[in-house]
């Protein structure tokens, strides 16, 4: 038998359905993959075989009686430590959370539980998602499959590992900042930050409330797709979520596949690009521009000036309103309790000492940044603002739409760099997201579709951005790049990827 | 040694309910001095003529009606949390609290 | 350390008083504000908690859709301006009992802003209170301090916490600086509670039982030399637990701080903290960083745009309110002005109107109540809702009257029954056997026998002298102890010596 671990999404859920092989076969392939690489990897914070083999079982069972199931049943899946599950221990990659085990599941997890998705485990990320790198987990680094010595982006790295690494088909993430789609940049898989509000944020451990959005990584634009149809809808538990239907994304990913994007007008953002961008990135961004304009699309440049303070103005929005979100973890209710061994242990010393051991030093950070820039004086100069600038960056982004149908721009100014690189200097580190900021600012949806090799022989990312409730624009303009490039490359990116050695 | 800033990030970890160690004051400082500073530039073009936006997509109005949904299991909850009595979350004495 | 105070009338005299009151009432919504566990009194400690109130990583708010219109109405009533539009706003603050370590309130963007309501004092004087502003906002839970030597964990000092209240629906009512009361503060401060009161329950957002802190009150008092001067500095002091207590606490800040003004000092800018049974207020703990809330706009809850159309629906609808309610229940009960006052005054207008649903005229109505449960009330130091006994109950026992079973000073009695706990009116009459003797021939006995006891007596009836017939009957009485109409005694006698 082929290796199961290989198929994306689409070909496995094929497969389950015909019959050719079975969920428990699948989902074990998977685990068993897992246990042969994460020790390297290190994707994966908790694996939860039994419940992932329940699960399976139970779709085959089904299956077996002609039950009626979603397309994706018996597909295993893989969840970002950020998502709540109960039962399943939830880190947020934080040790102020170590051993919690909700007693609920995110709205989204509730969907894939009945969609019969079996769970593989939850995945690595930068504590309470503050992050480009993973670096910032509570529970050690994850490795990029390409080079494990370097980053595999983040927050999300280890969603984009696990799938890079073909220990999932499938898995969700989170994205605030680019937490998606930048580690599908450096690993060469692919991310989508759907537009705000559509998919429910209800059981998201929340970063900054204003900008999160769960979403799909995925191998293939198609399963992506899948997955986003699959968690996307109205919840009457999120009071930021939309009502509209969820669009017919997987049929636009068709369509792209089939190469049709004639007529689109594709707008490049002069502002993402130049300096600080590597020229490989750079190079590989042209070449994909190439071949859609190939295609019979329509390549103009527009001008986003505001997205010059994209950058300022989320590193004064996210840490006032993750500094708020993050008051909650304080040793009363749940996960770790320290009490300070001088002195009184009054409510306030142990909240105090609690947090203190708790948080890492870039938790630690947003939340002095946060909590300085909302106090008493500040508020206007800083968080006021910081949400007049977001207001300049949704006008430049309706000013941009009016001349294109879907903007471009590379996903990350760079490839993956080096484990411990950027460790010392986060600003240099923020820098990570500057293409992929202004999206979440504006609530626009983003994808990641990888765009080759860069001179490093590292992934790059192409990020297509559409307006305001267009996710379906994103599907077929990077279905269509996606197929133009393996086409060119005869085999998907990751074909190219080294092996990993597996452990006996 | 007591700058500006070292004094502020001591002020505003206190607000914050975090105890920081004397390295990680130091260290902070020089970091929250730099953030700040490269981030209020913001001020340049926040001009009083353009309005703030708090929430990406404008929605208003959404009411849930006054129906119970189920409430959580109490002894799933008190199981994690750190200490329990009599159903109740046991936490630390509070101070100025009233008798 | 006790305070020095200076005599009320003497600081009355020499200094203006200026007070504030913030009123927070528990909206009698089924469910929370912003999620859908239920509040009920008595609930087993967190059994009424879902992720939300809980404040559960990943939880979010979603708004009482009854509890926004609730805040409507008592806008409304309050003669408020509705906002067209108004978001509501994190208040971030560290504390066991507040889940999220925040609040989720409403800042500068209040539903109902700028309104009045007019207050009514005992003597019918009306005094106008302006409103600054309403907002919604959720309670926190409930901590139950463990101390000490008193402690499970012996000598351990800490607190058990119920979120069971957490998350319920607030409505927080500010008044703008009252000025002009002079030395009636007191009086109007609570008369304004009282009313406020009343309003919340014929709005029916609210039981507003102050005693199960559906009602809570601070009080804020400040003086200066002269209503022309500037205003002076105030305290605030909470723990004011029913109404009394806040007319107390006012009257006594009063003198506390006309004591220290008089002395050359200043007022300190503080939280002071209401003993009920002492009779002062105590200096709370002063917040050292001034609490700074960091306030900002939710960002998990979208904005309130009240349809107009909506709004006046609600205001057509609005049920009477006390004031007009009382002047039609005067008429209706043929109540004189003062009678009706005192009735207002002792809190007894729905007392007596559920008296008089139950089956009892209105004025017997207030005989009971006025009467023997004011002054009983009186004795036990509590207000008359607070009694034993329902007005269903005074309605049976008014009824047991009215049927003859007993007279007017059994039904005393059996009224001594039921605030003992001793059960219904019917019940204390069959336990202790109090009912009005009605058959004939119990009496006849009774007062053949007093008649033997005094021979005289029968020839000077009979000779037209009835005087000693209140002799008789008062033997016959004590004969069967008090369970006798004297009425029909007396009609018996006169048969009984004219036969």
């Amino acid at each position: 038998m082929s290796d199961l671990t290989r198929l994306s999404a689409a070909d496995l859920a094929q497969k389950l359905t015909n019959g050719e092989v079975s969920s428990v076969e699948a989902t074990q392939a998977h685990l068993d993959r897992i246990a042969a690489v994460d020790g390297p990897v290190h994707a994966f914070l908790h694996v939860s075989s039994d419940e992932a083999l329940a699960t399976a079982k139970g779709v085959d069972e089904a299956r077996s009686k002609g039950e009626e199931l979603h397309p994706l049943a018996g597909v295993p899946i893989a969840v970002k430590d950020v998502v709540v599950t109960r039962g399943l221990p939830t880190t947020a990659g934080s040790r102020i959370l170590e051993g919690w085990i909700p007693p609920y599941d995110a709205t989204l997890v509730t969907k894939i539980k009945a969609a019969r998705l079996p769970i593989l485990g939850k995945t690595n990320m930068d504590e309470f998602a503050m992050g480009s790198s993973t670096e910032h987990s509570g529970y050690g680094n994850t490795h990029n499959p390409w080079d494990l010595d370097r980053i595999p982006g983040g927050s999300g790295g280890g969603s984009a590992a696990a799938v890079a690494a073909y220990e999932a088909p499938l898995a969700i993430g989170t994205d605030t900042g680019g937490s998606i789609r930048q580690p599908a940049a450096v690993t060469g898989t692919v991310g989508v930050k759907p537009t705000y509000g559509s998919v429910s944020r209800y059981g998201l451990i929340a970063l900054a409330s204003s900008l999160d959005q769960a979403g799909p990584v995925t191998r293939t634009v198609l399963d992506a797709a899948l997955l986003h149809e699959l968690i996307a809808g109205h919840d009457p538990h999120d009071s930021t979520s939309l009502t509209d239907p969820v669009g017919a994304f997987a049929d636009e990913a068709r369509r792209g596949l089939a190469g049709d994007v004639k007529g689109v007008r594709i707008g490049v953002v002069k502002e993402l690009s130049g300096e600080g961008y590597q020229p490989g990135v750079l190079a590989r961004f042209e070449e994909s521009l190439d071949l859609l304009r190939e295609a019979g699309a329509e390549i103009v440049e527009v001008s986003c000036p505001h997205f010059d303070y994209a950058l300022a103005a989320y590193y004064l929005i996210l840490p006032a309103e993750a500094s708020s979100n993050l008051a909650k973890f304080d040793g009363m209710r749940y996960g770790l309790r320290v009490e300070p061994t001088d002195g009184p242990a009054t409510a306030e010393r142990v909240m105090a000492a609690t947090r203190g051991q708790g948080f890492g030093d870039e938790v630690k950070r947003r939340i002095i940044l946060g909590t300085y820039a909302l106090s008493a004086g500040y508020y206007d100069a800083y968080y006021g603002s910081a949400q007049k600038v977001r207001t300049l960056i949704q006008r430049d982004f309706a000013a941009a739409f009016e001349k294109a149908d879907v903007l471009v721009s590379p996903t990350a100014p760079t490839t993956a760099f080096k484990l411990g690189e950027k460790l010392d200097d986060p600003l240099a580190m923020y820098l990570n997201d500057v293409a992929t900021i202004p999206v979440n600012l504006a609530g626009v949806p983003g994808m990641s579709v990888p765009s080759g090799l860069s001179d490093d022989g590292l992934p790059a990312g192409f990020q297509v951005i559409a307006p305001a409730r267009e996710d379906a624009r994103l599907y077929r303009v990077g279905a269509a790049v996606e197929a133009f490039l393996e086409a060119r490359w005869g085999a998907p990116i990751l074909t190219k990827a080294p092996e990993l050695e597996v452990s006996k | 040694m007591s700058t500006p800033w070292r004094d502020e990030v001591a002020r505003v970890a206190g607000l914050a309910r975090i105890d920081l160690k004397p390295d990680e004051l130091d260290r902070l400082a020089g970091e929250l001095e730099v953030i700040v500073q490269s981030v209020a530039r913001v001020s340049e073009v926040a001009t009083p003529d353009v309005p703030a936006t708090s929430h990406p997509l404008p929605l208003s109005n959404v009411f849930r009606a006054d129906v119970p949904e189920t409430p959580l299991v109490r002894d799933e909850v008190l199981a994690q949390a750190p200490a329990a009595e009599d159903g109740k979350f046991l936490v630390p004495q509070i101070l100025g609290e009233d008798a | 350390m006790s305070d020095f105070l200076v005599d009320y009338d003497d600081a009355v005299a020499r200094y203006d008083t200026v007070f504030g009151i913030e009123v927070h009432v528990e909206l009698g919504t089924r469910t929370k504000m912003f999620d859908g566990a239920e509040q009920f009194f008595g609930a087993d400690p967190n059994t009424q908690v879902t992720p939300v109130s809980l404040g559960l990583p990943g939880a979010l708010p979603a708004v009482n859709g009854t509890a926004v219109e609730y805040a409507v109405r008592i806008g409304l009533a309050l003669n408020c301006t509705i906002a067209e539009s108004c978001r509501f706003a994190r208040k971030n603050y560290f504390y066991p009992d507040v889940p999220k370590n925040f609040q989720t309130s409403q800042y500068d963007e209040p539903i109902a802003h700028d309104g009045w309501v007019d207050v009514e004092l005992e003597d019918g004087t009306v005094f106008r209170v302006e409103i600054e502003r309403a907002h919604m906002e959720e309670d926190a839970g409930k901590n139950t301090h463990v101390g000490g030597a008193t402690g499970r964990i012996h000598g351990a000092i800490y607190s058990l916490v119920d979120y069971n209240r957490a998350g319920v629906p607030l409505v927080e009512i500010v008044t703008k600086p009252v000025t002009g009361a002079g030395e009636r503060a007191p009086e109007v401060a609570r008369a304004y509670v009282q009313t406020l009161r009343d309003m919340f329950r014929a709005l029916g957002v609210s039981e507003a039982r102050m005693e199960r802190g559906n009602v809570r009150a601070d009080v804020n008092v400040s003086l200066r030399p002269s209503s022309d001067s500037p205003l002076g500095t105030r305290t605030e002091t909470k723990n004011v637990n029913s109404f009394r207590s806040i007319e107390r606490a006012v009257r006594y800040e009063v003198s506390r701080q006309a004591a220290v003004l008089d002395d050359g000092g200043a007022i300190v800018q503080e939280t002071r903290h209401w003993h009920e049974d002492t009779g002062h207020t105590t200096s709370g703990r002063i917040k050292s960083d001034a609490e700074d809330y960091r306030y900002f706009p939710e960002p998990d809850l979208v904005p309130i745009v009240p349809d107009p159309a909506w709004v006046e629906e609600i205001r057509a609808n609005l049920p009477e309110l006390p004031a007009a309610r009382r002047k039609r229940r005067q008429a209706e009960w043929g109540y004189a002005d003062a009678e009706m006052r005192d009735v207002v005054n002792a809190g007894a207008v729905d007392l007596i109107e559920a008296t008089v649903q139950a089956g009892a005229s209105p004025a017997a109505a207030r005989k009971w109540w006025m009467g023997e449960l004011a002054r009983t009330a009186k004795e036990q130091g509590v207000d008359l809702e607070s009694l034993n006994v329902t007005p269903q109950q005074i309605g049976s026992l008014q009824h047991l009257v009215d049927e003859g079973r007993l007279t007017d000073k059994l039904a005393r009695q059996v009224l001594e029954g039921v605030l003992a706990g001793e059960g219904d009116p019917e019940a204390v009459v069959a336990k202790r056997g109090l009912e009005v003797v009605s058959d004939d021939g119990p009496l006849l006995a009774a007062i053949d026998e007093a008649l033997a006891a005094q021979p005289d007596v029968v020839a000077k009836i009979q000779g037209g002298n009835l005087g000693p017939v209140g002799a008789i009957i008062g033997a016959v009485m004590k004969a069967t102890r008090g369970q006798a109409d004297a009425a029909r005694v007396r009609e018996l006698v006169l048969e009984r010596v004219n036969a």
